[in-house]
């Protein structure tokens, strides 16, 4: 093989720990992967019509099917059994909304009672038959990927594994079908009932996509088993969804991800046992762990919902905060001509912690609106503005809550302290406005000008 | 389905009731219409012909099948029984002359789309099944985001949009579906003042281009502001007609029921409107 001086390169330079076979480990990264393709380019829109438990229950319920097609033709390569996987797929979901609308009951509740019957079925008719066919449910439950290169047909003359050609095929049908009907898929999924009413009957794409979810899983279940290939339809498009807001390109991230945990999960199913002194790993399952590490890592630094961002979002606010707050603080102070606090006197008045009033203090200073006098703070000019504007704000919102909103004079303190920070100058001049420009806030204090 | 009885020539009964091909010139025509869940019926045996070129308000109390109305109209929900014409044929035959405007709430405004997408999903129809939107598909929707006034916002993903913009996305959504007539669900729900004018303004614009718009509304003060004609409902059609007859304080009072709180609410409003003219 071409590949092996460079892989033998490559495990000189990093000491992994494993020894690579492109013909075969090759293999288990192409069909681990493409099973993750298939798989997730239908899995954006399970997880976007918030049917993901229905792909689960799919994933599941086609077992039957396929047992019972293996039970009559004996074969596992035999195209019946994806007709039976469709069949039984598509009456998972025909089931789950007659129960749903009969019965009832809630979409989960008629779902598990479908699957988990139809599942069972599968089990025992699998367990019934093991002894007389070669099918093991060991192997449909977990999948065997390290055999599948095992397994070849000749392709143009070159030994290929069934399982590649099996699940390039299922590939290249679901991206023609996201593709073509990425419009139709992605109005029927935003907006049913619209869709319904322009012709694009929402019912129809729903049975289409449930019948190539089927087909996937039945393509995957022999690599990867049927729990995880769950994990393979929902997992890297989840992610994806962390990640960015347009559905062109989750749809790309998601590919991505899947591509990047599969190759992800055989190395690390090769290298980390080896680490501990132990044989090699399941493949398929730590590709789901690779996928599961690619989704936690999203949901912690993904620029819309990580939570990283919102951490840190919410620190750069109370920092604002508590920068608004010292300023004018010290412009009330100012007012009353009060000799200019010490920085540890007006961490105690505000509240606010060590840290974060350094943090704000060198903030404030850089900004020039802060300046030390010894060990006393004191205003700039541009700092004296800024809270001019701040009192005028909080002094306006009091005098318009007692004026229009008719709040009681205790309370209004606190309510105009929160609207302050968020007060610009349109609104201070519709406030003013509102409460007919006046120069006294209720307690009688002066209300600044505009600066 | 109920046969049409054979009184043809009662003025009285929708036109919907003759299967003449008669009412071509009616937007929408609804004869014994009667929608049930689980065996209650919701609404029950409704019947009206929708004036051409007006602007009709759909109005009742919560519960009383406004909703149902609309999508049984639309085939989105199975009817009882009851017969629906549009500009004289079936729904089917004359959808693409049909514009839906639904509930705001119906649909997910976290999913991965831009308002310019969502406006571009009101040519789908037209681009066909399989086509990609294309520019020129893009340019319509930008204009159309324009004369809704937020034309700016053409690329924000939707959950950035306030309640108001969402609104405004869905109504020039509608507009680029070059319909005839419009039913709109509750356009008015939960919007801000400024939002509240745009969207009268545009209903307004529709009505100057000979469109007809049925719309769901809750506020009763700005029915007779707003609305030329009204269908009061509450599971029946309690009364229909210009809202000058019919939005009558006798009406509302069979609409509404023993509700006197929001009665008394309108007939203040009412006195009010009458003392300042």
């Amino acid at each position: 093989m071409t590949g092996e001086p460079f892989v033998a390169w490559i495990g000189q330079m990093l000491p992994l720990g494993f020894s690579w076979n492109w013909g075969l480990d090759g293999w288990i990264v192409v069909i681990g992967g493409l099973a993750a393709v298939a798989s997730s380019l239908l899995g954006n829109f399970l997880v976007l019509r918030k049917m993901s438990m229905l792909g689960d229950a799919i994933t599941h319920a086609v077992l039957p099917g396929i047992a019972v097609a293996f039970l009559l033709t004996q074969t596992r390569s035999s195209p019946a059994m994806f007709v039976g996987a469709v069949i039984v797929g598509l009456l998972t979901a025909v089931f789950t909304e007659w129960i749903r609308g009969a019965g009832g009951v809630d979409e989960g509740a008629s779902m598990g009672v479908v699957f988990t019957s139809l599942f069972a079925l599968g089990l025992v008719i699998l367990v019934q038959t093991a002894d007389a066919v070669d099918l093991d449910p060991n192997c449909v439950l977990y999948g065997s990927i390290e055999l599948t290169p095992l397994d070849t047909v000749s392709v143009g003359g070159r030994d290929v594994p069934r399982a590649a050609v099996v699940l390039a095929v299922v590939t290249v049908v679901n991206a023609l079908f996201v593709l073509l009907f990425f419009k139709e898929l992605r109005l029927t999924s935003f907006d049913p009932a619209l869709a319904t009413t322009m012709g694009f009957s929402s019912k129809w794409m729903h049975y289409g996509l449930m019948i190539l979810v089927s087909v996937t899983a039945v393509a995957c279940f022999e690599s990867v088993g049927s729990i995880l290939v769950v994990a393979m339809f929902i997992v890297p498009a989840a992610a994806a969804y962390m990640l960015t807001d347009r559905l062109g390109l989750m749809i790309a991230i998601s590919v991505a991800l899947a591509i990047v945990s599969a190759v992800l999960g055989h190395v690390l199913a090769l290298s980390v046992p080896a680490w501990m002194g132990y044989r090699s790993t399941t493949t398929s399952g730590m590709i789901a762990v690779a996928a599961g590490g690619l989704f936690f890592t999203a949901a912690t630094l993904g620029p819309r919902h990580g939570v990283l961002v919102k951490l840190v979002r919410r620190q750069l606010l109370s920092l604002r905060i508590l920068c608004d707050d010292i300023v004018a603080s010290l412009f009330r102070g100012e007012e009353l001509e009060q000799q200019p606090p010490t920085a540890t006197w007006l961490a105690g008045e505000l509240f606010a912690s060590h840290w974060s009033m350094k943090a704000a203090l060198a903030m404030l200073r850089r900004r020039g609106e802060v300046a030390d006098q010894h060990d006393r703070l004191q205003l700039t000019h541009v700092g004296r503005e800024r809270g001019q504007r701040l009192v005028r704000s909080h002094r306006l919102w009091e005098q318009y809550l007692v004026d229009r909103a008719g709040s009681g004079a205790e309370r209004i303190h606190d309510q105009a302290e929160r609207f302050e920070h968020f007060t610009d100058r349109n609104l201070r001049d519709e406030l003013a406005k509102e409460t007919d420009t006046p120069v006294e806030d209720p307690h009688g204090r002066p209300i600044p000008d505009e600066s | 389905m109920l046969n049409p009885p054979e009184r043809n020539d009662d003025a009285n009964l929708p036109t919907a009731a003759r299967d003449d091909g008669a009412g071509a010139d009616v937007p929408l025509s609804v004869y014994d219409l009667t929608v049930a869940y689980h065996r209650k019926p919701v609404i029950w045996d409704v019947g009206f012909d929708l004036p051409a070129g007006q602007l009709i308000g759909i109005v009742g109390p919560n519960g009383a099948g406004k909703s149902t109305l609309l999508k049984a109209v639309m085939d989105l929900i199975p009817r009882a029984s009851g017969r629906v014409r549009v500009f004289g044929d079936t729904y089917r035959e004359n959808r693409h002359r049909v514009g839906y405007v639904p509930q705001r709430e119906s649909v997910d405004w976290q999913f991965p789309v831009s308002a310019l997408d969502v406006v571009a999903m009101g040519l789908y129809d037209k681009i066909g099944w399989c086509r990609p939107v294309r520019k020129k598909h893009r340019q319509q929707a930008r204009e159309a985001l324009g004369r809704v006034g937020i034309g700016d916002l053409a690329d924000r993903q939707i959950s950035q949009l306030s309640g108001g913009q969402q609104q405004r996305t869905f109504l020039a959504r509608a507009l680029v579906q070059d319909a005839d007539l419009y039913l709109m669900d509750e356009p008015f729900a939960a919007v801000d003042a400024a939002t509240e004018r745009a969207i009268v303004e545009i209903l307004r614009d529709l009505k100057e281009r000979g469109k007809t718009a049925a719309v769901i509304h809750h506020d009763l003060q700005t029915v007779p502001e707003y609305f030329d004609y009204v269908v009061l409902l509450n599971m029946r059609v309690v009364a229909q007609g210009p809202v000058s007859q019919t939005f009558t304080q006798d009406n509302l009072q069979k609409t509404y029921g023993g509700r006197l709180t929001l009665l008394d609410e309108v007939t203040e409003a009412m006195r009010r409107r009458e003392s300042s003219l």
